[in-house]
């Protein structure tokens, strides 16, 4: 008896938490298929967020905040930080979700295509990305820099004819020389001389934390540098209160060519150097110390010994370093966009596609120009890897 | 990283002696010169960054009245002092949205590109399929394609969609300029992972999605933490890809996009532009300093971005 009521509790009890369980599957499914329409509205439209949380506050019988969210715009960062983090679990799951999916949708098929399926259900995301965002926009620019505008002569011939892209094709070729030039020797003599002091990582950070920071933040940094107050205000800017203490006048530094694409170049060296430090130290670490001292034996001098031992065996950490701050300098945007928008004869190829692109309209120009800065990079580029392949880099 | 050198001479240890002791002798006397010209050195690269911090501390009136070094010259006259410009660049001038937004885009731009890629690159380096040589020589090869070429077609192909303004849209964007790049990397990393590890696992039954879950991640960790922190800090500090995809609405707007506009509106105000500046540089300079290791090897390993 005893037992048996024992059983049918039991027995009653196994069906409640299945109901239970049930429900709370119920209740689970519903609130993920919630979340992940939320989610996918805010990637969809930015500006759905206030009326998803609007919507929220009227759910849970807040009105009035509702409608100051619908009147006002969302201001809580509070609730934007929610749903800021909630949009990233969507985007970041999503993307283990599909592979998921994608594993278990092969795992239906006959054993034979199976294995076939296998590699392209581990490649085709990726494919597809190349193709929509790289292939296709390649081959659309190519097509549209002799479609459009003016067509194929009038686009090519204003790259390199028009008074204003010749100011810049000047600029970008200084800037790929002293830029270049200036980052990778201060760079080496850096790395050459911190290897002989006692606090050589303490050191190397200084020169090397610029690093982390964008270039539209250096380019604050250096406009306030630069900063220029007519003459008898006080000088905030350091270039002006050094010069003018040495009892010049204050000189806007930025609005006077040729010297402002100069200084522009200095924020680019500022940034780049430490890159160039780092790699040609750890290259000069790597060269062996025997070589070094049979070269003294054999009565080289320092210099002989830097020029003729040292600088052959970093031969290879040089190309790296001087080709990626090439390309990093031709398609240099940021800087010259921010600190001048290329005004006072400042221009560079890449803000002036930029401005071609969005300001004017000139979609065929703008193609013309990204068509030339890939044909300057092609070469650099091939040279770069074919360097790292032979020094077995990325193996 | 070096060029290999052939093999190292032998040095009989007896004549090296005394040129090692001369060598020291001539390091001690070169270095005063040695220190010298590294502290000036370290010193110039450092100065500028030294000014905007002081001068986010200081009072409006005391940035337009005077340098920013003489508040190292009188650093106790109290009254110059003041978290005034953070809150006032955090709140009013939409730096916090702006730093809300970075994580918004910067997050998931990072881990979309590095899972996608891991699996390619997997696939690459063990797996059998026609056409995969021409493949991965294709994959690099888009190395070469600088972003400037992707950009007209697909503000175009988004105006279609209505992708522009998106997040979606912009982390899609992200993953697409770093793949090859991420690709590459992880090729390198992944196919000299010992060939055994593969066998046993799959004479256990593993599946290829398992081995490359169980095995392949955690193998691979730093090359992938090595891409993670390239990716990040180069989303987190870009600005031009941020304006096509993104522009500079306050719904949308990232640090950097953000500065640049407080460039152009508040181009004098600067108790706010340094305070922007460092709002925007937090990230990135903790990232830099907490994770400096993995840093470099992803500085060497980004080297070859397009």
């Amino acid at each position: 008896m005893r037992n048996m009521t024992q059983k049918t509790e039991r027995r009653e009890d196994q069906v409640a938490r299945r109901v239970l369980k049930g429900l709370a599957w119920g209740l689970l499914g519903t609130a993920v298929l919630g979340l992940l329409w939320v989610g996918i509205s805010i990637l969809l439209d930015a500006d759905s967020i206030p009326r998803i949380v609007a919507g929220f506050y009227d759910l849970i019988g807040l009105g009035g905040q509702a409608d100051a969210i619908r009147d006002r715009g969302l201001q809580e960062t509070f609730s934007r930080l929610i749903i800021a983090a909630f949009a990233i679990i969507v985007g970041v799951g999503g993307v283990w979700i599909l592979f998921t999916a994608l594993n278990k949708f092969v795992d239906i098929l006959p054993y034979r295509s199976r294995a076939h399926l296998r590699p392209w259900m581990f490649l085709a995301p990726a494919l597809g990305v190349l193709a929509v965002y790289l292939i296709y926009p390649t081959i659309q620019t190519l097509r549209l820099s002799i479609t459009e505008d003016g067509g194929f002569a009038d686009n090519y011939s204003f790259v390199f004819t028009d008074p204003a892209m010749q100011i810049a094709i000047r600029n970008n070729a200084l800037w790929l020389i002293i830029g270049t030039t200036g980052s990778v020797v201060i760079g080496l003599l850096f790395a050459v001389l911190a290897d002989r002091v006692r606090r050589e990582a303490f050191a190397k950070t200084f020169v090397f934390m610029p690093l982390a920071i964008s270039m539209v933040g250096a380019s604050v940094i250096w406009r306030f540098v630069y900063a220029w107050r007519p003459e008898g205000r006080p000088q905030i800017g350091l270039q002006n209160a050094i010069y003018t203490s040495l009892g010049n006048e204050p000189v806007p530094w930025l609005q006077l060519p040729p010297g402002n694409t100069f200084f522009l170049i200095v924020i680019m060296i500022w940034l780049q150097t430490g890159f160039a430090m780092v790699i040609l130290s750890a290259a000069l670490k790597g060269v062996p110390g025997e070589i070094i001292e049979a070269g003294r034996i054999d009565g080289a001098s320092e210099p002989q010994l830097f020029f003729r031992v040292v600088l052959p065996s970093i031969r290879g950490a040089m190309i790296t370093v001087a080709t990626t701050v090439f390309i990093a300098i031709l398609k240099v945007f940021d800087i010259v966009f921010v600190m001048t928008g290329g005004r006072f004869e400042t221009e560079v190829i890449a803000n002036r596609m930029f401005n071609e692109m969005f300001k004017f309209r000139n979609f065929g120009r703008a193609s013309a120009l990204a068509v030339v800065l890939m044909l300057v990079v092609i070469p650099i580029m091939v040279v770069n890897i074919r360097n790292l392949k032979r020094q077995g880099v990325g193996q | 990283m070096t060029a290999v050198v052939g093999e190292p001479p032998v040095v009989d240890t007896a004549i090296a002696e005394p040129t090692v002791r001369s060598a020291r002798f001539r390091r001690f006397t070169s270095n005063v010169w040695v220190r010298v010209t590294v502290f000036v050195i370290a010193f110039i690269w450092t100065v500028p960054t030294v000014g905007i911090l002081i001068s986010s501390f200081r009072d409006p009136d005391a940035i337009r009245s005077s340098g920013w070094w003489s508040a190292i010259l009188h650093p106790f006259e109290f009254s110059q002092w003041t978290l005034e410009n953070y809150s006032s660049v955090l709140t009013s001038n939409g730096m916090l949205d702006a730093f809300v937004n970075s994580l918004l885009v910067t997050i998931p731009a990072t881990v979309i590109p590095i899972t996608i890629a891991a699996f390619a690159a997997y696939a690459f380096a063990w797996m059998r399929f026609p056409g995969k040589s021409l493949l991965f020589a294709l994959v690099i090869g888009l190395l070469v394609v600088p972003l400037q070429m992707t950009l007209i077609p697909l503000l175009r192909l988004y105006g279609d969609l209505s992708l522009t303004g998106s997040f979606l849209g912009i982390w899609l964007a992200h993953t697409g300029f770093g793949l090859p790049l991420a690709i590459y990397i992880l090729y390198g990393y992944i196919s000299t992972l010992p060939k055994d590890i593969f066998e046993s696992a799959h004479i256990d039954g593993a599946s290829h999605f398992t081995t490359f879950v169980r095995l392949v991640l955690p193998l691979s960790f730093p090359a992938l933490a090595a891409f993670a922190i390239f990716q990040f800090l180069w989303v987190w500090n870009d600005l031009l890809v941020a304006l096509v995809f993104l522009g500079t609405g306050s719904d949308t707007a990232i640090l950097t996009a953000q500065l640049n506009e407080l460039v152009g509106t508040r181009g004098e105000d600067w108790h706010l532009l340094t305070a922007g500046a460092f709002v925007s540089m937090v990230v990135p300079l903790i990232v830099f300093l907490g994770l400096q290791r993995y840093f470099v090897r992803g500085l060497l390993a980004g080297s070859v971005k397009g």
